[in-house]
């Protein structure tokens, strides 16, 4: 169950335990009574550092904090805030993070609402250096693994934990090592894809670069549980970091026998080698990214037979993304039950996300399934820079598609996700705010798949490729009503007749984008305009105000179109311009407006 | 290592090094080094570090590199873990600011607010 508010409590020494727990009682017993529990939940916390203002709380989402609360403020927050949704001004804290002297605020705020399972090491120990690794409890896990369980005990422990591959499929990930165990051979093999390929993902490589032993630890354990002695990490070269740190891991982990053979005193042998891949997408694909390790060109092939039957060299063999590894030792350590209570229902655990685009906190954030995406993307990641407005949060990279404002409120999961027209993929999630153009985006997401299509399959090598053809038409202002339907008709074709995972979600930010945004694409074929001001072709330079008459657009101008004094405002000859957008580039005041002038009067030219 | 015991003392020796509760008296400078820090510089803080723990002649100091903290936006990010608990994060550090780290915290035992993580990203 996933409330619709949080109301945090502060507990700390200054706003008195008890007044805090008269405070939480007295939340608790009006939310029962009003029946709002299923929408409101009350949480107690440390201290906030906002001491002068106990007894403090703060509601979630919003991040309102209320100062001086006594038990009769209670009931007023609760029928406005949360029954109206109106600040309740009287208890207000104006400004609390303008004070300098709350320290620690910001850094709250960002980590608070984070859970970190997969990243429990990251930014924490020196990956450099087992010693410290197995001081955070590190390959205690495979210990107990090989002292106390038989292999059949560690596929059920991983089955019940509800893990699902987290590089994007969603497969249960215990499912995929029961299938792998019950293959029959004497060779088998284990692998972790490092592929990381999506544009704007880095989960990945922070674990590898932060944590490698983590993934070493679960593949050393998986290996026990399918009967394999042999591993392998296809990591990209590009990550030359992460690809020097595995090599001084393996290399430490060998040298205390945690790999290699008879591992802890046990039977049990295994080791592990690093293939670097070349920076292919496609090689993330798990039939391609085994076609490379093997040293032949990497393209997919047909599924079945999986490489749980047939993988590696003709060998049964798991392929798990890195987090799904980075996992692995924390389900074993705390207990299966522990773990699935972490999450929702059909999606356990949580997902470490990349946030990047218009967004205050860039960076690596790591929160329980069913956190909503509103939650991610202000509470965590501050919100949108420059007062702007939210218009999309594009997830899951070129196989993803981008949801609105409308959907924030859902909680993220596997399954939310693809009902949305999207998906988790590996968990880059990018923002876009009103001046993103949603064309444009659709076809910088396209180029990349154009590009990086194997060329086995013909959906996908010339599908694509006329997609961005019409995408390319529609930006140059060539578009036509026809094109919408092609587009559409066009990708559902593709969607359908791929072969890989490539080409089978090719078409999702187009699609999704046509669905949400297709008011966006009218305006670019009917109106001939780009709303966001983005395609050069499409649209109307214009000088504001704001011009200090610098003469510097003049100046870099390349048809001479733009005209004025030396502090004077300048003007744009339309008539000359060319929409190179150089005057843009060149304005050290931000003055060129890309805003389409009032669409009447488009309708006359 | 032969045996889960090997292990076991493994970890509680190596424990005072992660955590300076048990290590009392010292302090542990974490520097955030995956490809983010790297990339805005974090290599020339850690070894400005070095060169004025150096100087300074600075004992029972545990200088390391650490993964990707998270904070991407605000890097080159230092940590500073000390044995009463506190941990102080900085963010965008350069090699300037290592010296008011090492002279004022480290040395003289007052965070620098105005570097905290929490007032620059306010």
């Amino acid at each position: 169950m996933l409330e619709r508010i949080h109301v945090i409590i502060c507990g700390g020494e200054a706003c008195s335990k008890q007044e805090a727990k008269d405070i939480k009682r007295e939340f608790d017993r009006l939310l029962e009574q009003e029946g709002l529990t299923d929408e409101a939940k009350t949480v107690m916390t440390g201290c906030m550092g906002l001491c002068e203002y106990h007894p403090v709380v703060v509601m979630y989402p919003g991040e309102v904090f209320y100062q001086n609360i006594t038990v009769e403020a209670v009931a007023t927050i609760i029928e406005e805030h949360i029954k109206h949704g109106r600040i309740v001004e009287q208890y207000r804290i104006p400004e609390p993070f303008d004070r300098g002297k709350i320290k620690n605020i910001s850094q709250l705020k960002f980590y608070k609402m984070q859970k970190r399972i997969a990243l429990r090491n990251c930014g924490v120990i020196n990956p450099l250096d087992i010693s410290e690794y197995i001081a955070r409890d590190g390959y205690f896990a495979l210990a107990k693994v090989l002292r106390e369980m038989d292999p059949k005990t560690v596929i059920d422990t991983m089955k019940q934990s509800g893990l699902r591959g987290r590089g994007g499929g969603g497969f249960p990930t215990g499912l995929k090592w029961e299938f792998a165990a019950k293959s029959v051979d004497d060779v088998k093999y284990v692998i972790c894809n490092a592929d990381e390929g999506d544009p704007g993902a880095f989960m990945d490589r922070a674990v590898l670069e932060g944590d490698p032993h983590s993934v070493l630890e679960a593949m050393a354990i998986c290996g026990y549980a399918i009967g394999a002695h042999q591993g392998y990490i296809y990591v990209r070269a590009e990550y030359p970091v992460a690809v020097e740190r595995l090599e001084i891991a393996i290399r430490q982990a060998r040298e205390l026998q945690i790999l290699g053979r008879n591992i802890l005193g046990s039977h049990f042998d295994f080791d592990i080698e690093l293939r670097l891949g070349a920076g292919a997408f496609v090689c993330g694909e798990e039939t391609a990214l085994i076609a490379s390790i093997e040293g032949e060109r990497g393209m997919p092939r047909n599924k079945p037979p999986f490489p749980a039957v047939r993988g590696l060299w003709g060998r049964p063999t798991n392929v798990n993304n890195v987090e799904t590894f980075a996992n692995v030792p924390v389900i074993f350590m705390k207990g299966a039950d522990w773990f699935k209570n972490v999450g929702t229902e059909k999606s356990s655990g949580t997902k470490v996300f990349a946030l990047g685009g218009k967004i205050m906190n860039t960076g690596l954030i790591e929160i329980p399934m069913g956190t909503t995406l509103r939650e991610a993307i202000y509470d965590i990641g501050g919100g949108i820079p420059n007062k702007r407005k939210f218009k999309a949060v594009q997830t899951g990279g070129p196989s993803g598609g981008c949801i609105t404002e409308k959907y924030l409120d859902t909680p993220i999961d596997f399954d939310n996700l693809v009902e949305l027209g999207s998906m988790m993929g590996s968990g880059g999630m990018i923002v876009m705010d009103e001046d993103n153009c949603m064309v444009d985006v659709a076809r910088f997401y396209l180029d990349f798949t154009v590009e990086e299509s194997c060329g086995k399959c013909t959906p996908c090598r010339e599908g694509t490729k006329r997609m961005l053809d019409i995408l390319n038409r529609i930006c140059e202002g060539k578009g036509t009503e026809e094109d919408l339907d092609v587009l559409e008709r066009l990708g559902k074709m593709i969607q359908e007749s791929s072969l890989c995972g490539l080409g089978q979600t090719a078409p999702n930010p187009v699609l999704s984008t046509l669905k949400h945004f297709r008011s966006e694409y009218e305006a670019h074929v009917y109106d001939k305009v780009c709303p966001a001001g983005v395609c050069a072709k499409l649209t109307t330079f214009t000088i504001t105000e704001d011009c200090i008459g610098c003469t510097k657009c003049a100046r870099n101008c390349p048809v001479g179109a733009i005209h004025g004094k030396v502090k004077e405002l300048h003007h744009i000859d339309p008539a000359l311009c060319i929409h190179c957008g150089a005057c843009k580039v060149a304005c050290p005041v931000n003055a060129i407006s890309t805003k389409p002038v009032m669409k009447e009067e488009h309708a006359h030219v | 290592m032969k045996s889960i015991e090997d292990l076991i003392k493994l970890r509680d020796s190596a424990r005072k090094n992660i955590n300076m509760r048990l290590n009392p008296g010292s302090i542990r400078i974490q520097i955030g080094m995956g490809t983010c820090g790297i990339a805005a510089g974090a290599k020339h803080v850690y070894q400005k570090f070095q060169e004025e723990i150096r100087e300074h002649n600075l004992k029972n100091i545990i200088l390391t590199p650490v993964g990707c903290m998270g904070e991407c936006a605000f890097e080159p990010l230092v940590e500073i873990l000390e044995s009463n608990g506190n941990h102080t994060i900085y963010c965008q550090v350069s090699e300037r600011v290592v010296e008011d780290i090492v002279e004022e915290h480290i040395i003289g035992g007052a965070p620098i607010e105005k570097y905290f993580l929490s007032a620059i990203k306010r």
